[in-house]
C-alpha cells in the first residue's frame, strides 16, 4: 500500500473514530485529506467513490466495524462513524505468567494461516499493553499441525452454515461428495475430526480432517441450523477410540533374546529350555494373533485355543498365498 | 483462513503502533521495533507517517505528536486512538485454540495459569472467542509430569527404551532437551550419545531410567527435530517396499507413511520406506494375505520361510 493510501486509511479511522454522528461521504470528502475531488465533475467524481469503496472494502477487511447509518430521518444518503466500543479491544490484565502462557500458545501453530493470525492476535495485546516474554517456555511443548479443512469447517460450524466436500476414505477409491451440518470441530488424540449433520444420511456423522480432499464449500446462508443443546463433540468422536479391556490371558512361549515387544506386554515370565514362557493380558485375540505371527518361529502359542487357532489360521493364510 | 493481506499489514500495525506506545512511554525506539518485528528504520518511517496524521483540522493540537529523539520515543496526544483493534474472529480463534490445546496437554506446568489466561482471552475476544472446536489430548498425567521435572531439573539420563523398528531394549545414556507433543503422544527430545544424534523417545517406551549425577549437556550440533510433518519421515537411503495391498487392509496408508499409492484392479499397489526388513516382516505377517510382497525378493522369501517354519511348530506333536 502506497504511503499516502495508508495516511489516508490512518486519518479515516481518526476521523470516524471521532465523530457521533454519521458522516456521509460527500462530508467525509470535504473533511479527509487525501479525497480531494470535484463532485460536479463526473469522472472526478466517479474516481473519488471508487476510491472510498476500495478504502472502505480495506478497512472491513481488517476488522474494523464501519457503521452505516443517516444522521436524520431527513437524511437520504447514507453516513458512516466508528463506535469506540465496538472498534476497541476491551481491557485485559494479564498477569506475567498468563501473558508468557499466549505468547507459547500463539507460537503452537505450523500452519501458515493460524500463525498470522495468531501472531496479529498478540501484536493487539501487546498494543493493549500486556508484556508478553518472547523467551517463556513450558514444560511440554505441543507441536499442533492441523489439517486445511479446519479454517473453514472452524468458521462455517461458527456461522451455522453448510458445507460440502469431497471425502475419501482409504478402502474407496473415489471419493465421495458430503453434504454437512457442521456442529464443532474436534482435536481427539492429536487427529483432527468434524462433528455434524450428514444431510445425505441423516444422521450425526463424524469425518477425519485428513481424508477431505480439495476445498470446503460453504452451501446456503448463515444460521442455517441449530446444533442440539449441549452437544458433546468429543463424545461422538471419542467413543470410536476407547480403551479395550484386557481381560484374556495367552501363554505363548518365546525364544531367548526375541520379541522384545511381547516380554513388556508380559505380566509375568518363566525361563524354560525353549525360551520364556509369557503372560500376555490381552482384550482381542485376532489383534493379538495379527501381532504374534509377526515374530515367525521365535513364538510359539500354548494357549488359550482362541489364540492358538488364530495364529495357525493366519500362518496357513500366508503360507497358500506366498 | 489466510493471514492479513500484506497490504494491510502496515495500516494493521499503525493502529497498534499508537496504542502499544502510550502504554510505554519512553520506550527505547529499537525495542519497539523488535516487538513489532520490523526494522529500526521501518519503524521509524512508521512514527513519520503517523506524526502526519490526526483529527479533522489537522492543525497542531489535532495531529498525532510524540517526542522521538535518538533511541526513544513518547507519545503525547493519540488523536483517539488510544486502544487496539478488538480481536478478528481468525485471532480469537487461533488464540483460543491454541489455548486450549496447551490447557489440554498432559504434564503441562501451571494448567491453572493457562486455564486463567484462555478465560481472560475469551472475554477480551466476546462473541468472535466463542469457537466450536473441542480438544482433548489424554495422555498419562503423572509421567509427563515425572519427566517434566527430569528435564528441568538438567541432569544425563540413563535410561532403558524400547525400539519399535527394531524391536529391541536397549540401555542408552542421553542428555534431555525438551519434551514435545505430536500427533497426541508424548516425547522427550534427547540427544543420544550412543547414537551421536538428536532423537525424539517416546515417553510410553521407556522402560526404566535413572537420573545420573553429571548434567545434561547436548553438544551443540543438538537441534530440535522439525516435527511439523510428523516423527517420522523416512529418508531415501531407506530401503524401498512394494506391496500389493487388498481392501481391508488399505488403512496402513493413512497410518503409516507412505511413498506411492497406485490403484491395481481391486487392489493397490503401495510403496513405502522401511527401517528394518525384520519391522516389515512383523508388519506384513501381521497383515496376512491381505497383503503381498512384490519387493524386495528377500523380504518376500523371508516371509514365506518365517511363516512355513512357524507353521511347523503347530504340527510337530509334542513340541
Amino acid at each position: 500500500m502506497s504511503r499516502t493510501r495508508t495516511e489516508r486509511l490512518v486519518n479515516l479511522v481518526i476521523c470516524l473514530l471521532s465523530t457521533r454522528r454519521f458522516l456521509t461521504a460527500a462530508q467525509i470528502a470535504a473533511t479527509v485529506p487525501g479525497y480531494e475531488h470535484d463532485p460536479e465533475d463526473p469522472r472526478d467524481h466517479e474516481a473519488f467513490q471508487r476510491k472510498f469503496e476500495r478504502d472502505k472494502a480495506e478497512l472491513r477487511e481488517l476488522g474494523v466495524p464501519l457503521e452505516t447509518g443517516t444522521a436524520s430521518v431527513f437524511d437520504q444518503e447514507p453516513g458512516y462513524r466508528i463506535a469506540h466500543r465496538e472498534y476497541a479491544l476491551p481491557d485485559i490484565l494479564l498477569e506475567p505468567d498468563e501473558a508468557a502462557a499466549v505468547g507459547i500458545a500463539a507460537r503452537l501453530w505450523q500452519h501458515a494461516g493460524l500463525a498470522a493470525a495468531a501472531s496479529s492476535g498478540l501484536a493487539k495485546l501487546r498494543a493493549a499493553g500486556v508484556e508478553v516474554d518472547p523467551q517463556a517456555t513450558l514444560g511440554v511443548e505441543p507441536i499442533v499441525t492441523v489439517d486445511p479443512a479446519f479454517g473453514p469447517l472452524a468458521a462455517a460450524a461458527r456461522d451455522r452454515r453448510a458445507v460440502t466436500f469431497s471425502y475419501r476414505v482409504p478402502e474407496v477409491d473415489d471419493p465421495a461428495t458430503r453434504r454437512l451440518e457442521p456442529w464443532g470441530v474436534v482435536c481427539w488424540r492429536g487427529r483432527w475430526y468434524v462433528v455434524g449433520h450428514d444431510r445425505d444420511r441423516g444422521a450425526t456423522r463424524c469425518f477425519r480432517l485428513s481424508r477431505i480432499v480439495g476445498a470446503v464449500r460453504p452451501v446456503g446462508r448463515a444460521e442455517a441450523f441449530v446444533p442440539p443443546e449441549n452437544v458433546d463433540l468429543i463424545s461422538h468422536v471419542a467413543k470410536w477410540s476407547g480403551p479395550v479391556a484386557h481381560n484374556g490371558r495367552a501363554t505363548v512361549v518365546v525364544k531367548q533374546g526375541r520379541g522384545a515387544m511381547l516380554r513388556r506386554w508380559a505380566t509375568d515370565t518363566v525361563p524354560g529350555p525353549d525360551g520364556d514362557r509369557l503372560t500376555i493380558p490381552y482384550g482381542d485375540a485376532e489383534y493379538l494373533a495379527s501381532k504374534l505371527v509377526g515374530y515367525g518361529p521365535d513364538v510359539k502359542v500354548e494357549g488359550p485355543p482362541e489364540v492358538r487357532e488364530a495364529v495357525i489360521q493366519r500362518l496357513k493364510e500366508v503360507v497358500a498365498r506366498s | 483462513m489466510t493471514g492479513p493481506r500484506p497490504t494491510g499489514d502496515r495500516l494493521g500495525r499503525l493502529l497498534n503502533l499508537v496504542p502499544y506506545l502510550l502504554a510505554r512511554p519512553g520506550i527505547l525506539v529499537a525495542e519497539a521495533a523488535a516487538d513489532f518485528g520490523v526494522t529500526e528504520k521501518t519503524l521509524r518511517e512508521d512514527l513519520e507517517l503517523l506524526w502526519v496524521c490526526g483529527l479533522p483540522g489537522y492543525g497542531p493540537g489535532d495531529l498525532i505528536d510524540m517526542a522521538l529523539d535518538d533511541t526513544t520515543v513518547t507519545i503525547s496526544h493519540d488523536a483517539g486512538i488510544d486502544r487496539p483493534l478488538r480481536l478478528t474472529q481468525d485471532e480469537a480463534l487461533a488464540l483460543v485454540v491454541a489455548l486450549r490445546m496447551l490447557a489440554e496437554t498432559p504434564g503441562t506446568g501451571n494448567r491453572d495459569v493457562i486455564e486463567r489466561a484462555l478465560a481472560k482471552i475469551e472475554t477480551a475476544a466476546g462473541d468472535q472467542a466463542d469457537a466450536p472446536v473441542a480438544v482433548r489430548l489424554p495422555g498419562n498425567e503423572k509421567r509427563l509430569d515425572e519427566f517434566r521435572a527430569v528435564v528441568e531439573r538438567g541432569h544425563a539420563l540413563r535410561m532403558t527404551y524400547y525400539t519399535a523398528a527394531r524391536d529391541e531394549t536397549t540401555e542408552r545414556v542421553v542428555d534431555p532437551m525438551r519434551m514435545v507433543m505430536v500427533d497426541g503422544r508424548a516425547y522427550l527430545e534427547a540427544w543420544c550419545r550412543r547414537a551421536e544424534g538428536t532423537r525424539l523417545f517416546r515417553v510410553d517406551r521407556i522402560d526404566a531410567y535413572e537420573e545420573l549425577a553429571e548434567p545434561s549437556l547436548p553438544p551443540e550440533e543438538a537441534v530440535p527435530h522439525d516435527v511439523s510433518e510428523g516423527v517420522f519421515r523416512p529418508g531415501p537411503e531407506l530401503q524401498l517396499v512394494t506391496l500389493r495391498v487388498g481392501r481391508g487392509s488399505r488403512w496402513i496408508t493413512e497410518y503409516y507413511p507412505v511413498e506411492e499409492v497406485t490403484r491395481a484392479g481391486d487392489e493397490w499397489v503401495v510403496t513405502m520406506r522401511v527401517t528394518d526388513l525384520g519391522w516389515a516382516q512383523r508388519l506384513l505377517l501381521g497383515l496376512g494375505p491381505d497383503v503381498t510382497v512384490l519387493g524386495p525378493p528377500e523380504l518376500l522369501t523371508r516371509i514365506h520361510d518365517q511363516a512355513t517354519a512357524a507353521l511347523d511348530q503347530y504340527s510337530t506333536p509334542g513340541r
